[in-house]
């Protein structure tokens, strides 16, 4: 399976508008890049200035000088205090950089081209096609080439910058022909003579009518004339010096395809001004009055200017990177992401970069609420998941861990269901999901307790995983049977209505099962219970879970809860339908642990109010950081809050224990039933674990139940090391995919772990036995 | 993946099955398919083979991480 063809690669890409020019760019008739040309101006580098005038300006030192600035018309600053003076800045640049002679001009060409008339039209045509290599011959009926250009005032264009500019011609060999008039007779001459000939005069022109006659009417796309081989200016009149450069260029674009034989209309959509379509949010930028000249006559000073082009919003969307730390941690923006990511898909041979990157999102849709075209990545990233997944082709590492952690909560240790005891049927079934009875099992049993009392028909309850976690990891055969797993058990049950309390399993099961309703919104709308919290108005900061992101229904609960509870509500900069995602979304913190850190830390760091979660993994992981946060039911059956907000993040092995100990507890109280222990000897190996060792456990993903198969295992069989130094024992066991190692001390009571890592390589043992 | 880790500590690891210093001896490792032929301490005797943290979390978790993504 193919994840994206190319043809919807470019309809994502192109939703990207990043790389759209600006506003000032799109709307310069010839395109200087302005946002760059100010860029090189703060850098005090003039060279690199000029540089920039010149990939464009066919004369800097002329055009600088006298364009009428239509960019400035349309720059975004506008939008908080005057224009950047684009035109001014230009002209200090031209003023005190002298250009640059560049070598290396293309191999000539054999093709010929005559231009009539040396304004700016003919000069602009003669110099684009002499650097192509054409032979290029300006025929002037004046004493000097320029036209009009002697028109303006010596102060804003003096003589000698433009013979100076003009001299550039020479370099370029264009054969030079003064004092000569071309007549209708003269035309027919050169037509013969050259391979094209350009007239470089405004449309409709009278000389244009005289030395074409009947056949001047011109192409306003190509600048051709009905003539063949005769093109001319299209843009009417003289009065926009650079509207007219532009026509020159245009009629030399049509010119060198016409002597190449191509398509004189093919993909012109870009010459130019345009719309562009690049958004910029100039919201909270504060207006700044336009750096005035000391000495208007002389233009701006170098600090004048530096101060000007400080002024310029560098304009550019990237409003999905200021929102996400995933886009920032890998340093561009989604077109680019994009391309990346299909090129990695689509690699046959060779190594797959993009795999980190593609694993390390969060699915959380943020971008496409942000973005103005609603790009969603995310969407992108997971599809390319299922296409590394079906290729066989997902690096196992990534998600593993996840999937056990997934298997663990959909096997016989936590998955049952039961009718409510004492009834042989339901209404609905309680489904707390695998992280809250992680985290607070004692709250499952609460809220549990709760919906029996409040609602009548029967509350079945459901222990099991909603297979997040295949869906986000992209094996699709595995979530799509954990789907038909609930099916089953829902049906067992008698279908009744779903309460979820975990607004993941909520957004998994959405679509698949109808009805199904957030424990939030069947709270707001019942009496809570009576030992709810002493909140006493007191502030707290809402954390949204981000698959609540297009659930407004669940949001809108929460917050009638809190204010139930009497508690005052802070927003956070990024909530509701922008709300961010803590990091577990997605499998973040599996595939990208360093990310995941950064992710918790800059939403936490959005405020200095402690945060309410309604997700048991949003809270821990801003436990984890330090960040004081409750559970919205810490709050509903009144437990002390300011231990509930620093209660520390439960780690892997006791998640795992906190499951199995709910379903054990509930069999047994509730429904009278013998729980079954797991009679398996590992589990009998008595651990003494430090905090240091269960960190490292934590961060390398190493469970008790592991260590415990290890020393087992070893003490056994006495296949292990020891240190005779300090009698510490080193064994190792590789259950299926992953080898384990121990260093621990036998102790009377038990084991003590002094070390564990692990790695995924195997190591072939040949037996000497 | 020719090692050259500090042996320092590892040396004083012996075999606990029977007792028999270590010593570098090849060893077949193998992951996603790729097999390979390395340098690592083992007991000669029975064939035990030591990993060390160093190597596990170094060398070995990078060439793990290259294949993963071939
Ligand atoms: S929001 Fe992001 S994806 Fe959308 S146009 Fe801007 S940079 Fe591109
Ligand atoms: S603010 Fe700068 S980049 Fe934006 S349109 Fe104006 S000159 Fe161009
Ligand atoms: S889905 Fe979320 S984490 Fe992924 S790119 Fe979009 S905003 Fe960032
Ligand atoms: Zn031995």
């Amino acid at each position: 399976m193919l994840l994206m063809d190319q043809d919807e690669l470019k309809k994502q890409e192109a939703k990207c508008t990043q790389e759209n020019p600006p506003a000032c760019t799109a709307s310069c008739p010839i395109h200087v890049d302005a946002r760059k040309l100010m860029l090189d101006i703060q850098n005090q580098d003039l060279k690199s200035a000029l540089a920039t005038l010149q990939k464009k300006q066919p004369f800097p030192g002329i055009i600088s000088r006298i364009c009428d600035h239509p960019c400035e018309a349309e720059c975004k600053r506008q939008e908080a205090g005057p224009a950047i003076a684009i035109s001014a800045l230009e002209r200090f640049c031209v003023k005190n950089q002298t250009k640059i002679v560049k070598a290396g001009i293309v191999p000539p060409k054999s093709q010929t081209v005559a231009v009539v008339g040396s304004g700016l039209r003919g000069l602009t045509a003669a110099y684009d096609l002499a650097k192509k290599g054409y032979k290029v011959s300006l025929f002037e009926k004046a004493d000097r080439l320029g036209g009009d250009l002697w028109n303006f005032s010596d102060a804003q264009l003096p003589p000698e910058v433009i013979v100076e500019e003009l001299s550039v011609l020479n370099r370029l060999n264009v054969q030079i022909h003064l004092n000569t008039a071309i007549t209708q007779q003269d035309l027919a001459k050169l037509q013969e003579e050259f391979n094209v000939v350009y007239l470089g005069l405004a449309a409709h022109s009278d000389e244009i009518s005289e030395l074409l006659g009947e056949q001047s009417w011109i192409d306003p796309v190509t600048c051709a004339t009905p003539l063949p081989g005769i093109f001319s200016g299209a843009v009417v009149g003289n009065d926009s010096p650079i509207k007219s450069v532009a026509d020159g260029r245009k009629a030399a674009v049509s010119i060198d395809r016409y002597l190449q034989g191509v398509s004189l209309t093919a993909s012109r959509e870009g010459e130019g001004p345009f719309e562009t379509q690049l958004y910029v949010n100039t919201k909270g930028i504060s207006p700044l009055p336009a750096v005035q000249m000391n000495d208007e006559p002389g233009g701006y000073t170098s600090e004048e200017a530096v101060q000007e082009a400080g002024r310029c919003l560098n304009c550019q969307c990237l409003e999905c990177v200021k929102a996400c730390k995933y886009m920032q941690e890998y340093g561009s923006y989604p077109k680019k992401y994009l391309r990346q990511i299909y090129n990695n898909d689509t690699i046959v041979m060779g190594m797959r970069h993009g795999n980190k990157m593609i694993n390390s999102c969060s699915l959380c849709g943020q971008c496409a609420e942000i973005c103005p075209q609603g790009l969603d990545l995310g969407e992108t990233c997971k599809a390319t998941r299922e296409s590394m997944v079906s290729k066989g082709k997902m690096p196992p590492s990534a998600h593993d861990f996840a999937l056990r952690d997934m298997a663990f909560s959909n096997s016989e240790e936590f998955a049952m269901s039961r009718h409510q005891p004492g009834h042989d049927s339901s209404q609905y079934v309680f489904f707390p999901g695998c992280q809250l009875s992680g985290s607070s099992p004692e709250q499952v049993e609460k809220v549990y307790a709760y919906l029996r009392e409040k609602l009548s028909g029967g509350v079945a309850l459901m222990l099991r995983c909603c297979g997040a976690p295949a869906d986000w990891a992209g094996d699709q055969t595995l979530f799509q049977s954990s789907l038909e797993g609930m099916v089953a058990e829902l049906e067992s049950l008698g279908k009744p209505q779903l309460i979820v309390a975990c607004s993941t399993c909520h957004s998994v099961f959405r679509e698949k099962f109808k009805g199904v309703v957030s424990l939030w919104e069947l709270m707001a709308d019942l009496d809570l219970p009576v030992q709810g919290a002493v909140i006493n108005g007191s502030i707290l900061a809402v954390q949204d879970a981000c698959t609540t992101r297009n659930e407004p229904i669940i949001q809108d609960a929460v917050r009638h809860i809190l204010t139930k509870l009497g508690c005052k509500i802070e927003e956070l900069p990024y909530n509701k339908e922008r709300t961010k995602c803590c990091g577990f979304g997605g499998l973040t913190s599996f595939a990208n642990p360093e990310l995941a850190k950064k992710i918790i830390e800059d939403r936490i760091s959005e405020s200095t109010t402690d945060y309410v979660a309604y997700c048991a993994m949003c809270r821990d992981n801003f436990a984890s950081k330090g960040k004081r946060t409750v559970h919205l039911l810490d709050l509903v059956f009144g437990t002390d809050l300011d231990k509930a907000a620093i209660r520390p993040s439960v780690g892997f092995s006791y998640r795992h224990e906190n499951r199995a100990k709910l379903k054990r507890t509930l069999l047994h109280s509730l429904w009278k039933e013998a729980p079954q222990e797991k009679d398996v000897a590992y589990l009998t190996v008595n651990l003494e674990l430090n905090e240091r060792v269960l960190e490292i456990m934590e961060e390398r993903r190493i469970l008790i139940e592991d260590i415990q198969q290890v020393i087992e295992l070893a003490e056994r069989t006495g296949r292990k090391f020891i240190n005779p130094d300090n009698g510490h024992s080193l064994a190792y066991f590789r259950p299926v995919k992953v080898t384990y190692w121990v260093e621990y001390q036998p102790q009377e009571q038990g084991f003590v772990v002094l070390n564990v890592y692990s790695h995924r390589m195997e190591i072939v043992e040949e037996s000497h036995e | 993946m020719n090692n050259t880790l500090k042996q320092t500590p590892t040396t004083l690891w012996k075999c606990g099955k029977c007792g028999g210093e270590l010593q570098r001896g090849s060893v077949k490792a193998s992951y996603l398919g790729n097999d390979f032929v390395v340098e690592e301490l083992k007991c000669l005797n029975c064939g035990l083979v030591l990993i060390t943290e160093e190597l596990a979390l170094g060398k070995m978790f990078e060439v793990e991480q290259s294949l993963e993504d071939k």
